[in-house]
């Protein structure tokens, strides 16, 4: 089993959800998280006062899968997300040991 | 006066009562979300205390009949509004609101670090003797009004004899360029160079908590300030419809009503170009200055151009509006850098907006007046006088406010703990939180989660 975590831009959030269901993921954990990547922050000036926001809102989103998904997941979230701009976001992979239900007890790919 | 009179300003009244609230929004959109209450409350307190030092002594000192040396008169002689009867109410009712907004308006220079008990102990004797005291003499006949003993009359004389003598070139000040802008704006800067900065200011992003609240806030002023503007209409005709009595009751109507209409529809006119071009003139000034026109900017250059036309809205035409109201605008865009070139925190720049705005509109009456004014072909002698009730507001606001808020500082001092300003003044002086903001604590909210295909129980009965 892997958790693949993609860190996106807000409003691609709804195009990438849609593309998940429709390729058969049926449930994730969303969070809305700030932070920069090489797209930095950007300037705002308030009565002449200016500000440089470094943090820019990006949602998060986690999916444990089994291993034969993975590229297929990774593929539809990159497409998805996609705007070709600087700021789209990042995606990526890590290894996950065991995943219990906690209804049910079921473990592992039982679980997912 | 007569009903029609009488009815519009209970109107007005209670449109520039809503102007304390809406000052409320417009400052607390500005504030960061720790502190957006704590700057409300400063407002809703001068709603509390100020209404209720008003009906106590503070009428009786602005409008009562026993001149002190034409700075105030004797706060005891309508004590409690005894004494008080009739369609005087409506004046006391009218004029509470303003004392209660003029105090309000200070707070904006003061966000963020201020303990409350310490703003409340400010609010009565700010304006006991700041604001009742330049009310009289401006609008009770005192110093700075056109009274024979008054600053006027001593600068270029007097006219007339007996009754009618009053000053050859009297003060224009219709609404309270000096009474409640430039008095309101000096205060900020006494205290806010007494009390010193916030915490990180100039190094932190201080950035507004909420913009549409500003805005907000900014629209319900606007509406507001025509019941400051237009509601300040003051009968110079001397018919007086209710108390002429059965002979003189139709002349005395006619007379009454054509002076009246003829006056408050250019009023309201004038409040409200100003207003316009001043947004114009702000937005100009950032689109140049900053490379972006901002609604901050547009928020800020209504309220820049509703302050310089609140001395101006009866002496000037509605082109002469105009040309102040952009000047006005593009001024107070300018003048709100100036607190970190000279490093004072005005925080919501009470400085750049109602001390200079009130200024540009008490001193541009002198250029601008229809009648009086130096573009009119009428000389320099109004001007004189503008700058000489200007000065001279601003003398007397800066030394009184000076005394309370060195009396203040040494008793009980000005500022909350430092750890308690970077707690935020919210939960550490009301115990409360403006928004349920989990994310500010690093807990996301659900919000994003939402979609549009599910709908709250019960939507559908």
């Amino acid at each position: 089993m892997k958790l693949i975590t993609a860190v996106i831009k807000p409003h691609k959030w709804e195009e990438v959800r849609e593309a998940l269901e429709t390729f058969g993921i049926t449930g994730m954990t969303v969070t809305e998280a700030s932070g920069y990547g090489r797209q930095k922050g950007h300037t705002e000036v308030y009565r002449g006062a200016e500000y440089d926001v470094s943090l820019v809102p990006k949602i998060r989103v986690e999916i444990v899968t089994e291993d034969e998904d993975v590229k297929d997941v990774v593929d539809v979230v990159v497409k998805s997300a996609s705007t070709g701009k600087i700021g789209d976001g990042k995606v990526w992979v890590v290894p996950v040991e065991s995943v219990v239900r906690v209804r049910t007890g079921e473990k592992d790919e039982a679980a997912l | 006066m007569d009903t029609g009179h009488a009815a519009w300003i209970l109107t007005s009244a209670s449109l520039v009562l809503m102007m304390t609230p809406a000052l409320a929004l417009f400052y607390g959109g500005m504030t960061r979300t720790k502190s957006v209450l704590n700057m409300m409350m400063m407002s809703f307190s001068a709603m509390g205390v100020v209404g209720v030092v008003y009906v106590l002594w503070g009428w009786s000192m602005s409008y009562g009949s026993e001149d002190v040396g034409g700075f105030f008169a004797n706060p005891f002689e309508l004590f409690g509004l005894s004494g008080v009867g009739g369609v005087d109410y409506i004046s006391v009712a009218f004029q509470l609101t303003f004392a209660v907004l003029t105090a309000a308006l200070i707070s904006g220079a003061l966000a963020e670090r201020v303990k409350f008990s310490s703003w409340l102990v400010f609010l009565p004797l700010w304006v006991t003797l700041a604001y009742f005291p330049l009310a009289h003499m401006v609008w009770g006949g005192g110093f700075l009004s056109g009274s024979v003993d008054g600053l006027a009359a001593m600068i270029f004389g007097t006219t007339g004899s007996g009754a009618d003598e009053t000053a050859t070139v009297a003060p224009i000040d219709y609404a309270g360029g000096t009474v409640v802008h430039i008095n309101a704006g000096i205060a900020a800067l006494i205290l806010v160079l007494l009390i010193g900065k916030r915490r990180g200011f100039g190094k932190e992003p201080t950035r507004p908590g909420n913009l549409p609240l500003t805005m907000l806030g900014a629209g319900l002023l606007w509406f507001g300030w025509f019941g400051f503007n237009v509601g300040s209409y003051v009968d110079a005709t001397g018919a007086e419809p209710i108390s002429g009595g059965a002979d003189g009751f139709v002349e005395n109507s006619i007379a009454y009503a054509t002076a009246f209409t003829g006056e408050v529809g250019l009023v309201w006119v004038n409040t409200a170009v100003a207003a316009a071009a001043a947004i114009i003139g702000w937005l100009v000034v950032e689109k140049l200055r900053d490379g972006k026109a901002t609604s901050l900017g547009a928020a800020s250059g209504i309220v820049a151009g509703l302050v310089a036309i609140t001395p101006a809205c009866g002496a000037l035409s509605p082109i002469g509006s105009m040309i102040l109201g952009v000047v006005a605008g593009a001024l107070c865009a300018l003048a709100v850098g100036l607190k970190f070139r000279f490093g004072y925190d005005d925080s919501l720049d009470v400085v750049g907006v109602h001390l200079v705005g009130g200024l540009v509109g008490t001193l541009g009456i002198g250029f601008l007046a229809v009648d009086g004014g130096l573009f009119y072909g009428d000389g320099i002698k109004l001007f004189v006088v503008q700058l000489a009730i200007a000065l001279f507001a601003m003398l007397w606001s800066a030394v009184f406010t000076l005394i309370i808020g060195l009396a203040i500082k040494s008793v009980m001092g000005w500022r909350v703990s430092e750890e308690d300003e970077v707690e935020g003044i919210d939960l550490v002086e009301h115990g409360e939180s403006a928004y349920d903001l989990a994310s500010a604590s690093g807990v996301a909210r659900p919000t994003v989660a939402a979609t549009l295909t599910t709908t709250p129980e019960g939507a559908k009965a």
